[in-house]
């Protein structure tokens, strides 16, 4: 099978279709809604939309990333949010060094160091005034804390429930260390202030289009590369560890590496989700990495429908919509939305809203 | 009334008359040698002046002090025609020192007592000795403080006599630091050796800026004290304190470590029993900590509207409260959610989660978000002070003892009772458990239900601790579940030692590294523990162990 079919093969034609046309709704006619249509319009998309489309498809691509590893190979992690933060923090340090001496203070420190007192840049805020520098290192930090901390619990057999509760103590060590001044990352009030990326102002509407369509793009390449994994010979043994891990390691795979590579790469996936989110929302600040985010990002995932990337997609679209939504119309209740949502989902929605869809066609082909 | 009643009676009211007959008889006493003290004062020349303020002071009659301060101030007068000793009150009004009683002072001649410096020096001595034998103990401690920002030679003797009599810690401290000062400004080289030894050996902190001049150079490199031995006394007496210190701190890490150990074996005992023990992860039993502690919040409010007279009783009415409040939410869980999702502990774990976000929503409409005020009842408030700077505090030893407590009672329900027996025998083998006539979703809820209650249990004693609020339980949430992971699933030995473990190492790390830190520290010492041992400290063995 040449690579060419084999690309083709991963989804069925109407499949293909479904992918191109969303792929042309979100690079092509919603920006033209935007700039096109005058502001009165019912088809207008206003500017303050776009940079929260773009919030929202950085959260497909973590819950896309939670599901490779959740849904297809059954390990829940609690704390994709540091891998998410991890990357918005290496995007947020190179937004600060671009702006070394436009700050309150006029220094070449980011502001809140001259506020501490610090008089030279400590050394991991080195290199990251070069821009494809702080692009590696969002990818590379949060794979490489995934890589040695899965190391060590695979290595060791934890699994199922200790595996979720060990990533979620991580989370929240880590947060409560990024909480600290003495970290250098700027403490509770995190990195903010940010003024262009690339010498392009963050605050123009060309600017933030870019960006949504830069997250479009990438979003649409790392679901294109989750669907080629999963439907690999690769993704049956991941399904196969979820399934029984026990027979498949008696058959003579070594569980351990499968399992790394996944979850190194989901944690990769979420450090460029949250380098592409940072710019978008202006600020990352340490409660992102809050244990709470990252339990939120599992139910994305379980309310689209687990094992299906379809689904994650789906789920981070609708959950963040009704957060949006219901923190703007009815703020005291959206906990109880949410932990609704999670009772619920978990008792009777198992396999999410793509699994009513896929009930529904059921019933009517029967 | 017959009279083997009245003969019985007389002794026993003689009895009850003596001591007050005794004390009326030598308050008579008293009042002559007071009286004739004060006597002696009734003359011109200074020098019996001097003599009779000494008397006086020696006497160790409180009624002196107000005589000496009346003198000191000129206030003292005497009598033309009976010679009488009178203090001059404020408004001119004469007292009577004897009896405290004011005199008629309209027509009395009086003479006012003259004083020079000989008088004054005896004068302080004496109310200084008066003061550090009163029996007001806060008059005792100003006296010794006064006496060590500002030391008397003169007092020395008074305050040798003060110390081998005082029993309280921190007036000894005082008075130890003022002699201390007067030894080592003595001209004696042995003294002050023996000052500097003595110093050494108390290891008190506060003693040690005395020392610190004696090892200290001046500018131009040359020592400041020229004795050699006196130098090498104090070098010795300072790393004698810091040594004392030493212990002392890490007695204090030892004490919060076991406490913080016994809030966290709380905390983490049910979830032993939920987790451990049915394989339940419930995300939610932060909450039931929290809503123990609210629980004490409202039993408290209650005594304090309706039984204020036996408020400092709410803190026990508060512990079956808690436990049945926690108890029944969780029971509810279970009959409602939890059962049907057996088997399943990934959803379990994101269902409790829900859960948890809805119970802390509704304290926070109910009760508010800020975080509510939970008083100490009276016998928890304070502590016992062990030596200057280790001060064990009562809600801290009484949480060491209430875990204790619990966990003896835990242990004893699970061995030695019949639902015991039932829960041991569902967690270990359900289907035979079943077979023989066990009924499991029953055992299910009454355990969930005990766990849960158990955190409620741990929520009250975590409102004498810290602060009560709606996200209480959250911050609980993560160690809980590293003690229980730690200590190994199913072993409530486990448990408490696990418990105990983490609390101690979070509090000896704390000083060095900060809190932060040390809870990572923590973090990576479990995951590096449980690849030596990945059932916990206390494995299970044989079939039990491969879940």
């Amino acid at each position: 099978m040449t690579a060419e079919t084999r690309l083709l093969k991963l989804h069925s034609p109407r499949g293909w279709l479904a992918v191109i046309v969303l792929a042309l709704v979100g690079l092509v006619v919603i920006p033209l809604l935007n700039l096109l249509t005058p502001p009165g319009s019912a088809l207008h998309v206003p500017d303050y939309a776009i940079p929260l489309l773009g919030k929202y498809l950085c959260f497909a691509l973590v819950a896309l990333a939670l599901d490779l590893i959740w849904g297809y190979t059954g390990i829940l992690s609690l704390g994709h949010g540091v891998f998410f933060a991890l990357g918005g923090y290496a995007m947020g340090m190179h937004l600060m060094r671009a702006i070394a001496g436009e700050g309150v203070y006029r220094s070449a420190l980011p502001d809140f160091m001259v506020f501490l007192d610090w008089k030279e840049l400590p050394w991991f805020w080195y290199g990251f005034d070069s821009f494809p520098f702080a692009l590696f290192m969002a990818l590379f930090v949060p794979g490489l804390l995934a890589l040695v901390f899965g190391f060590f619990a695979f290595r060791s057999r934890i699994k199922g429930v200790y595996f979720s509760i060990i990533t979620q103590a991580m989370t929240f060590a880590l947060m409560l260390l990024f909480f600290r001044n003495d970290t250098g990352f700027g403490g509770n009030n995190g990195l903010t202030d940010f003024k262009r990326l690339l010498g392009f102002p963050l605050q123009e509407p060309a600017t933030r289009l870019g960006l949504y369509l830069v997250t479009v793009v990438a979003l649409l390449l790392c679901y294109l590369l989750c669907r080629y994994l999963v439907t690999s010979k690769l993704g049956r043994v991941l399904t196969a560890i979820r399934d029984a891990e026990s027979r498949i390691m008696f058959c003579g795979y070594d569980t351990l590496y499968y399992k790394l590579f996944v979850w190194t790469l989901s944690a990769v996936l979420c450090g460029l989700a949250g380098a592409l989110y940072v710019p978008q929302v202006g600020i990352i600040n340490p409660s992102e990495m809050a244990p709470a985010n990252s339990i939120e990002m599992a139910i994305w995932v379980a309310v689209g429908g687990r094992g299906t990337l379809t689904g994650a997609l789906l789920g981070a679209g609708v959950v963040n919509g009704a957060k949006s939504w219901f923190t703007v119309a009815y703020p005291e209740f959206w906990l109880y939305f949410l932990g609704g949502l999670f009772i619920l989902v978990t008792l009777y929605l198992p396999k999410g809203l793509i699994g009513i869809g896929a009930r529904w066609r059921r019933r009517r082909e029967a | 009334m017959n009279d083997r009643l009245r003969r019985g009676l007389y002794p026993l009211l003689m009895l009850l008359i003596l001591p007050w007959a005794g004390a009326a008889l030598s308050q008579a006493a008293d009042d002559a040698a007071f009286t004739a003290a004060l006597a002696r004062l009734n003359t011109k020349d200074l020098k019996a002046i001097t003599e009779a303020a000494t008397n006086l002071g020696a006497l160790g009659d409180p009624r002196a002090l107000p005589v000496l301060d009346a003198l000191g101030d000129r206030r003292l007068v005497v009598a033309e025609d009976s010679g009488r000793v009178l203090i001059r009150g404020p408004g001119d009004v004469l007292i009577d020192p004897v009896g405290g009683a004011p005199v008629a002072a309209a027509d009395l001649a009086v003479r006012t007592l003259t004083i020079n410096n000989a008088v004054r020096r005896a004068l302080k001595l004496a109310s200084a000795g008066l003061q550090l034998t009163s029996p007001d103990a806060g008059v005792r401690l100003g006296a010794a403080r006064a006496l060590a920002q500002d030391p008397q030679e003169d007092t020395e003797p008074a305050l040798r006599a003060a110390l081998a009599a005082e029993t309280d810690t921190s007036i000894r401290e005082a008075l130890t630091l003022a002699l201390a000062q007067i030894d080592l400004s003595s001209k004696e080289p042995a003294r002050r050796l023996a000052a500097i030894n003595h110093i050494g050996e108390t290891g008190q902190l506060s003693f040690r800026p005395l020392l610190e001049p004696l090892v200290a150079n001046n500018p131009d490199g040359s020592h400041r004290e020229p004795d050699e031995a006196t130098r090498k006394a104090a070098l010795q007496a300072i790393a004698a304190i810091d040594n004392w210190q030493l212990v002392v701190g890490q007695a204090a890490n030892l004490f919060y470590g076991l406490s913080l150990g016994s809030v966290l074996l709380l905390a983490a005992l049910g979830l032993a029993i939920t987790f451990g023990l049915m394989g339940v992860i419930n995300m939610a039993h932060g909450e039931m900590l929290m809503l123990g502690a609210y629980a004490t919040f409202v039993v408290q409010n209650l005594f304090r509207a309706y039984l204020p007279d036996l408020f400092d009783a709410y803190l026990l009415a508060a512990i079956p409260v808690a436990f049945l409040v926690s108890g029944a939410v969780g029971v509810v869980m279970e009959r409602t959610i939890i059962c049907h999702l057996y088997g399943r502990p990934l959803e379990t774990l994101l269902a409790t989660w829900g859960i948890s976000l809805l119970l802390i929503q509704t304290v926070r409409l109910i009760f508010g978000a800020q975080n509510v005020e939970v008083a100490n009842p009276g016998w928890l408030s304070g502590g016992v002070l062990i030596t200057p700077g280790l001060v064990l505090t009562y809600n801290r030893i009484a949480a060491i003892v209430f875990a204790a407590l619990v966990l003896a009672a835990v242990w004893l329900l699970l061995q030695r009772t019949a639902l015991g027996l039932n829960v041991r025998a569902v967690t270990q083998n359900r289907p035979i458990a079943s077979a023989l006539g066990i009924n499991t979703p029953g055992v299910d809820m009454w355990t969930f239900g005990l766990g849960c209650g158990v955190a409620g249990l741990g929520g009250v004693a975590l409102s004498q601790l810290g602060n009560v609020g709606p996200e209480l339980g959250q911050g609980y949430i993560v160690d809980s579940f590293m003690v229980v992971v730690l200590g190994g699933v199913g072993k409530l030995a486990g448990t408490a030692a696990g418990a105990m473990i983490l609390g101690l190492i979070n509090k000896f790390l704390e000083p060095t590294m900060g809190a932060v830190l040390g809870k990572i520290m923590v973090l990576i010492f479990i995951i590096l523990f449980i690849q030596k041992r990945p059932q916990g400290i206390f494995a299970l063995r044989g079939r039990g162990a491969e879940v």
